[in-house]
């Protein structure tokens, strides 16, 4: 039953990542990205975190997402065109990528040893009482550091948006 | 017996006039400079009487290098002695003189400071118990020669004058190093005590050897430190300088050096006599020489420069004979007539408003008394009339070089006569007949005229203070050879040659010109000095500049060096424009370069063992 | 069959290749707000896992991990859309390949 709903889930994570690079209109790349966040979400839940899942249906699909979908109506991006002529990455870009891929395949299979395998159910830590008291003991500099971090983004994004006073 | 005192004591006045000076009145400069070279003076008494022979004091260990032990010593002896009263007692006349010659002078507290400076080194180089020590003070005074020939270094002809006096005496100095090379060479050691008690154990040589080859070539530091042929052309240019720096430096001291270093090292040469007659030969060609010019100059101080140029000369023979202390004799009683000489001529020049040429002068008898009646004590000195020093000084060279060869003698009293008879050349038109100038002569300040009379009793008794029996110990004294003719012929000559000076430049005015109508052929060459410092400048000088601006600066400076410094920069340049390259300004070729990046940090990772 | 229980390996080998398609959007895209969006793919990835290695480790410092990945990823979304917005108000384009004036 896990390795069903994992497979189902994987697929549409990849299919969805697919699309996101092969579409040329930016919507349709926005709405494959939160494809892949929400078949995300789920895997999250196989693996027991269910607070990480909510988080990232929360936070990346509900809030980030709808974000980019703002930006891209606001700068009414049209679908891309044909390429001219463009930087010389295209020769590279193909070989890297299966290089790279190759590359972490190779190391997925030789690092990881072969242990007993994901069920769902097999861990109970992520529950958001556990993730809180880490998060509110251990990691608590790091937290507050963020929260200033955040801050810094909010001016920052408001400075750099605004419109010019004349 | 802290011999240190003697040279640090006008080191000190040349630190506080040096660094504090600008500050100080003029009479706190003078004060501290005179007073630290008579508080040396007085220590010099002091340890002169006290003397114990010989007498040395260890300070510190300078070099130490393999067998080679170099320290700073310092040693009196008896010939130390002579040198160390003539340095600081001629010298506090003189610093007393300059603080009247100098009053209207800029720099006040500079002139001061070197003055001290150079007393300094002098005592040094006289006090040095090792050729290094020796060296160092020989090359301080050169120094300080330099700084203060080109006192007035705003006028061309000043600073050019103290780079020639430079420039000249580093010639003279290579030969001198070369000389300490090859003593440290064959000796193992530089000290006077250990080198000359090795020496006294060797042979004479026959024929030429090593101690030919170091003798020569202490003669050769000493010819350009002292002003003998080849390397005198320095010191008549020297006159730029203040009068005051012209009596002490090339008239008592610097220029002695040569004649004490050659007696110091006398153990050499008394062991190549082929050297010694070099010695000899070398300073009876520059006296005659130097008078032979000396009869024709217009300028007093030039008459008196080439007069201290042939008195070396004598110097010279008197120890290039073996009468090393008829040689330090006559550097005494030389310092005394020479250095009133000078300061003498300076008191007519500040008379007269610094007017140096002896043809715009005349009668000044009646405004400078004092300066007349002094410069003629002088120039009976010089002229070697008894029973004033000159003569007796002068007699025991000549007697010296009759025992040695006898030609010397006839040319050595032949140059005499000059002597005399330019020497009152000089004084007859300054003082007698009419005053052919525009100014207004008077007679200089106490502090001016004081230094000079006490000179003048010098001059005239300074003959009775019988230094060769002083040095007796050291230099043993030549057997009387009852040739009393020699006497007589010298004082002959000398009077004679005043006579004829009389007579050209008092009774018949009119004689010298006529004489050199004649004798233009003789007279010319005379007049301009031989023509050396031409020949010097056309064989030497200008192929050095040349060689230097062609080959050296074109060449080896602009080519070679800024080629390669320019060169490094052009290929640092290059190299950039080829790595700028990488910088197309397009972000997805900085994102395929991450990527290529991380999969060789990755590669590097597994190829190391793996993320353990 | 299929096996019981997933293996760990298939998880990461999911996030290699998110993160490698996250890599060729990245590269290969044109307009510079699908290139952020390829970013956002990648850190998903990253998160995914780090979820995966903290289920292996048993502790949930993973999670805490992937939670300050989400915290930043979210800043950083809002800073480089407000500069996408910025360069678009300047330029009037948005080909990742004319935005170049660094250009040597």
């Amino acid at each position: 039953m896990d390795a069903i709903l994992f497979l189902i889930f994987a697929a549409v994570a990849v299919i969805c990542g697919l699309n996101l690079v092969l579409q040329t209109h930016p919507i349709s790349s926005a709405l494959s990205l939160v494809g892949v966040m929400g078949s995300l979400a789920a895997l999250y839940l196989l693996l027991g975190g269910e607070f990480i899942a909510a988080a990232q249906l929360i936070v990346y699909a509900g809030a980030i997402m709808v974000l980019f979908i703002f930006v891209i109506m606001l700068l009414n991006a049209g679908s891309e065109h044909r390429v001219q002529k463009g930087p010389w990455v295209k020769f590279f870009a193909i070989p890297l990528l299966v290089a790279f891929l190759g590359l972490l395949a190779y190391v997925v299979e030789t690092v990881v040893a072969p242990g007993e395998g994901v069920r769902f159910g097999g861990f109970t830590q992520g529950s958001a009482l556990d993730i809180g008291k880490k998060l509110f003991t251990v990691y608590m500099l790091p937290f507050e550091v963020t929260s200033v971090l955040i801050l810094i983004a909010i001016l920052g994004a408001i400075v750099l948006a605004r419109k010019e006073l004349d | 017996m802290q011999l240190w005192l003697i040279p640090v004591l006008p080191l000190a006045g040349f630190a506080l006039n040096g660094l504090f000076g600008r500050r100080l009145s003029k009479n706190a400069v003078s004060a501290i400079a005179c007073g630290s070279v008579l508080l040396s003076f007085l220590w010099v008494l002091k340890t002169v009487l006290a003397l114990q022979d010989p007498y040395s004091e260890h300070y510190f260990t300078w070099i130490q290098s393999g067998p080679l032990n170099i320290s700073i010593d310092f040693a009196v002896d008896r010939l130390t002695a002579v040198m160390l009263m003539i340095v600081t007692g001629v010298g506090f006349l003189i610093h007393v003189y300059a603080v009247g010659y100098m009053a209207h002078e800029g720099g006040y507290y500079r002139f001061f400071a070197y003055m001290n400076l150079f007393m300094f080194f002098m005592l040094v180089l006289v006090l040095a118990a090792n050729f290094l020590l020796l060296f160092v003070g020989w090359e301080g005074v050169g120094l300080c020669s330099y700084l203060l020939i080109g006192f007035y270094f705003l006028e061309k002809f000043a600073t050019d004058a103290g780079n020639k006096a430079f420039i000249v005496n580093r010639i003279g100095d290579f030969g001198f190093s070369l000389a300490v090379f090859q003593i440290a060479k064959n000796f193992g050691s530089l000290d006077f005590g250990t080198v000359f008690s090795k020496v006294k154990d060797m042979p004479v040589e026959a024929s030429a050897g090593t101690f030919t080859l170091i003798s020569l070539l202490l003669l050769v530091g000493a010819t350009g430190k002292s002003a003998q042929i080849p390397l005198y052309v320095w010191l008549p240019d020297a006159m730029a300088g203040p009068t005051p720096v012209s009596a002490l430096i090339h008239a008592a001291t610097m220029v002695t050096a040569g004649v004490y270093m050659i007696a110091r090292s006398s153990p050499i040469f008394l062991h190549s006599t082929d050297a010694l007659d070099i010695v000899a030969i070398v300073g009876l060609t520059t006296a005659f020489m130097a008078a032979t010019i000396g009869l024709a100059q217009n300028d007093i101080k030039k008459v008196f420069a080439y007069s201290t140029v042939s008195q070396l000369g004598y110097m010279f023979v008197g120890v290039g004979t073996g009468a090393f202390s008829a040689g330090i004799f006559h550097l005494m009683t030389h310092a005394f007539f020479k250095a009133l000489l000078f300061l003498g001529a300076g008191s007519v020049i500040h008379a007269l408003s610094g007017e140096q040429d002896l043809r715009n002068m005349g009668g000044l008898r009646k405004y400078t008394p004092i300066t007349f009646w002094t410069l003629m004590c002088a120039g009976v000195a010089i002229a070697g009339v008894p029973p004033f020093s000159g003569f007796h000084s002068k007699d025991a060279i000549l007697v010296a070089a009759y025992q040695h060869a006898p030609w010397m003698y006839w040319v050595g009293v032949f140059t005499a006569g000059m002597t005399a008879f330019y020497v009152f050349r000089a004084l007859f038109l300054c003082f007698f007949g009419e005053y052919r100038g525009h100014h207004h002569p008077h007679e200089s300040p106490f502090v001016m005229w004081g230094p000079l009379v006490v000179l003048a009793g010098l001059s005239l008794a300074g003959g009775y203070i019988n230094v060769p029996k002083f040095l007796a110990p050291m230099f043993p004294l030549a057997e009387e050879s009852g040739n009393e003719w020699l006497m007589y012929v010298s004082v002959a000559v000398g009077l004679g040659g005043i006579a004829l000076a009389y007579l050209f430049y008092v009774a018949v005015p009119s004689l010298p010109d006529t004489v050199a109508n004649g004798l233009r052929w003789l007279y010319t060459p005379i007049y301009n000095k031989y023509f050396v410092d031409e020949f010097y400048n056309a064989t030497v000088v200008r192929p050095a500049v040349d060689g230097s601006r062609t080959l050296l600066w074109r060449a080896v400076d602009v080519g070679v060096i800024d080629g390669a410094v320019n060169g490094i920069g052009k290929d640092a340049r290059i190299i950039g424009g080829i790595l700028k390259l990488a910088q197309s300004g397009f972000i997805r070729n900085y994102a395929a370069w991450v990527v290529a990046g991380s999969i060789l940090v990755i590669v590097m990772m597994g190829m190391m063992g793996g993320a353990r | 069959m299929l096996p019981q229980s997933v293996p760990l390996s298939w998880y990461l080998a999911l996030s290699a290749i998110l993160f490698s398609l996250g890599v060729a959007g990245f590269l290969y895209r044109r307009n510079v707000i699908t290139v952020f969006m390829s970013i956002e793919l990648m850190l998903n990835a990253v998160n995914l896992s780090f979820v995966a290695f903290s289920y292996k480790l048993k502790q949930n410092d993973g999670h805490i991990f992937s939670f300050f990945v989400m915290v930043v990823a979210a800043a950083e979304a809002a800073v480089g859309l407000a500069i996408i917005l910025t360069v678009f108000k300047n330029r009037q384009t948005l080909e990742i390949d004319e935005l170049s004036s660094l250009k040597n």
